[in-house]
């Protein structure tokens, strides 16, 4: 079965059409990116695939669970679909253990000393371990966002879902980002991912999707994409980014 | 003319006056914290409760907020029992009591608007992220919006708090022998009027600065340590 | 004992415009005492300073109920025998100033430090400095607060009628004492007060609104 199953969805915001008709599926194990211009609905599709955007229409199967609006079948779905921002939106007011720990405690309800050695584990796991009782606010921006993906990682979920997680950091602190998500990659979890960096695109990814005012426009394996874009918007697109 | 400043006959009464002392901070502490608990469930409410409940939220903050402290504490002294017999209740509150109550209300409504506004202060992407984590709607109200909200809105509420205390003063109109109302009884038998209000008016300055200072190390131990020492906030632009 | 009518809600509404003008003349005298307290407390001199900030905090750490007691019957003593409305303006005209000049202090400090160097740099003497490039600024943010603590003053001039001034609240003691029918009497003093106040109320509220916008935009 596969990790990700997207069919037919469409959604509107007012009288703008932002997703048309978009069929997608992944299998466990692999990582998508989706590309393209902004405006194209490439963050609003991330944003449906665990319920923070509704959806008009289409089917989404994703981590195991079927998306349903309904506030407990929502939550089951969250908690094996990770999900990391652009802002990284650590909860300022706990240290980076107590982010981590939060979700362990109060929604699978572990006791504090699981969900803390599974915090000081995920910590290890993004190179952090020494910033357990840093407050959010004193640390990078490269740091506070490899700390929110740890939170993520935390709840040890089916899927992880990245919506353009390096586009706020300088060009030097996206590196360490980038390494921390390729080595995710590497240890086999499921990721779909919103980016601007072509080049992690296209040598990290399975499959790249480029969307193009709400569609999927193209979709094909990273090597083949990359390398024969087919139509004339991919093509502007990509010496758009160069 | 010329006057003379006899404060003896006041300090005569002493053991009136720490009495009455006493009675202003029990009355500010208690109201307080009943100010406090009601603020923060019609803060709750009125943000996130459903539409009737906050619209009667509304209405109740609104009410006391654009109507005297004053008329308020006379409706519900003299007002309440007279409704009440009409329905045949017969309640009559002591002054105490009805100051209380009178109190309690009234700085809920303005708790309520401040604790409100630090409710709205949290970013809409807080929310997202504890609500992507599976946490459920009371979980994240309580442990991702709620602290940091209290946190911002910390320095209104003492603020608020200080004008309580000031407000309880209020009350010795309806004779509760706090503070104010004991130094209307020694001024009545000792007709030392501007000797006994001079020594309360110093006695209500000390302990506002008092509780000031409290509150500021209370801010110092528990939101201070929030911030981040120097040398890490530079890093973070590092 | 007769039953509270139509003449009374008349008499109530009387009395409303002592409540109205003691509100004003604190306001206005208070305010323009106010705005030098502020003035004062945010230019260079350290003993002004100091003064006005002794000023400011007798009357906003202690109780207007009991300032007002002491300007009624500790004046008195000395041989001024201040009527009623005197008393009360002269009370709340001192709370007003202080509590006015730190909301007015405020938003002069909220003015960019930058627009104080640039009108410095064009040689601009510090009066000038205030009069034409701070308080222009700072009176547009300074706005909704003002009217808010206007909503204040009109609540807390009720005060006023424990040293004896007839105004509102007094009136509506006066008919209690003779109607018996507190409930009736006080509800309609409430309603007065609230059709005074809640106008003044979202009026604060709009101005803030615009104000938010227009620092956002």
């Amino acid at each position: 079965m596969s990790a990700l199953a997207v069919s037919g969805v469409s959604k509107r915001f007012g009288s703008l059409q932002v997703l048309r008709d978009i069929n997608l599926s992944l299998e466990k194990g692999q990582m998508l990116a989706l590309i393209g211009r902004s405006g194209s609905g490439k963050s609003t599709l991330l944003r449906c695939m665990n319920g923070l955007e509704r959806i008009d229409a289409g089917h989404i199967t994703i981590g195991g669970h079927a998306l349903s609006y309904a506030p407990a079948a929502l939550r089951r779905l969250r908690q094996d679909v990770g999900i990391v921002f652009q802002a990284y939106n650590l909860f300022p007011h706990l240290t980076v253990g107590r982010n981590i720990m939060l979700a362990p405690r109060l929604v699978l309800r572990w006791p504090s000393a699981r969900a803390e050695a599974r915090a000081r584990e995920v910590l290890a796991t993004v190179g952090l371990s020494e910033k357990f009782d840093a407050y959010p606010n004193q640390l990078s921006g490269g740091q506070q966002q490899r700390v929110a993906i740890a939170r993520s990682l935390a709840m040890a979920p089916q899927v992880m879902l990245f919506d353009e997680v390096t586009s706020a950091l300088d060009p030097e602190l996206t590196g360490e980002v980038l390494i921390t998500m390729e080595n995710l990659a590497r240890s086999g979890m499921t990721m779909v991912l919103v980016t601007h960096e072509m080049s992690f695109a296209r040598s990290i990814a399975h499959i790249v999707a480029f969307m193009h005012d709400g569609r999927i426009h193209e979709i094909a394996p990273a090597k083949d994409l990359f390398a024969r874009p087919r139509t004339e918007e991919l093509r502007r697109f990509l010496s758009s980014t160069l | 003319m010329t006057y003379q400043f006899q404060f003896g006959a006041v300090f005569a009464r002493a053991e009136l006056l720490i009495d009455g002392f006493l009675l202003t901070l029990q009355l500010t502490v208690l109201t307080g914290l009943i100010g406090l608990i009601l603020g923060l469930s019609c803060a709750v409410i009125r943000t996130y409760g459903p539409r009737p409940a906050r619209m009667a939220v509304a209405t109740y903050v609104e009410i006391f907020r654009n109507t005297p402290f004053l008329v308020q504490l006379f409706l519900i002294f003299f007002g309440i029992p007279e409704i009440g017999k009409t329905f045949g209740l017969r309640w009559l509150p002591s002054p105490y009591m009805a100051g209380l109550a009178a109190l309690s209300v009234n700085i809920g409504a303005y708790a309520t608007e401040i604790i409100r506004a630090g409710l709205q202060s949290v970013h809409r992407s807080q929310v997202e992220a504890a609500e992507s984590l599976g946490l459920t709607r009371w979980q994240v109200i309580r442990y991702v919006i709620l602290p940091p909200a209290l946190r911002n809105v910390y320095p209104a509420l003492s603020s608020e708090f200080i004008l309580l205390m000031l407000g309880t003063s209020v009350v010795s109109v309806i004779s509760v022998e706090e503070l104010t109302g004991t130094a209307n009884l020694i001024q009545s038998e000792t007709y030392r009027t501007f000797e006994t209000y001079a020594l309360i008016w110093v006695i209500y300055f000390a302990l506002a600065l008092v509780l000031k200072g409290i509150l500021d190390a209370i801010a110092a131990r528990f939101i201070g340590r929030q911030k981040p020492p120097p040398a890490a906030a530079g890093a973070a632009h590092a | 004992m007769r039953s509270f009518g139509l003449n009374d809600v008349w008499y109530l509404l009387i009395a409303t415009q002592w409540t109205i003008y003691l509100t004003v003349v604190a306001f206005l005298v208070g305010g323009a005492l106010g705005l030098w307290l502020a003035v004062v407390r945010t230019g260079g001199s350290r003993f002004g300073n100091g003064l006005a900030l002794v000023w400011i905090r007798s009357f906003q750490n202690t109780p207007l109920l009991v300032q007002l007691f002491l300007i009624y019957y500790g004046l008195g003593l000395f041989g001024f025998r201040l009527p009623p409305f005197v008393a009360a303006a002269v009370g709340l005209i001192c709370y007003a100033s202080a509590f006015l000049a730190e909301i007015w202090r405020g938003c002069i400090l909220s003015v960019p430090r930058q627009q104080w160097e640039a009108a410095d740099a064009l040689a601009l003497t510090p009066w000038q400095i205030r009069w034409y490039v701070i308080l222009p600024q700072a009176l547009r943010i300074a706005i909704p607060p003002t009217v808010g603590f206007l909503v204040k003053l009109i609540k807390n001039s009720s005060l006023a009628s424990v040293v004896g001034m007839t105004e509102l609240m007094r009136a509506a003691t006066a008919i209690n004492n003779a109607t018996y029918q507190p409930f009736k009497v006080f509800l309609c003093a409430a309603i007065i007060y609230f059709l005074l106040c809640f106008p003044l109320t979202m009026l604060s509220r709009r101005f803030e609104r615009q104000l938010d916008v227009s620092t956002r935009g």
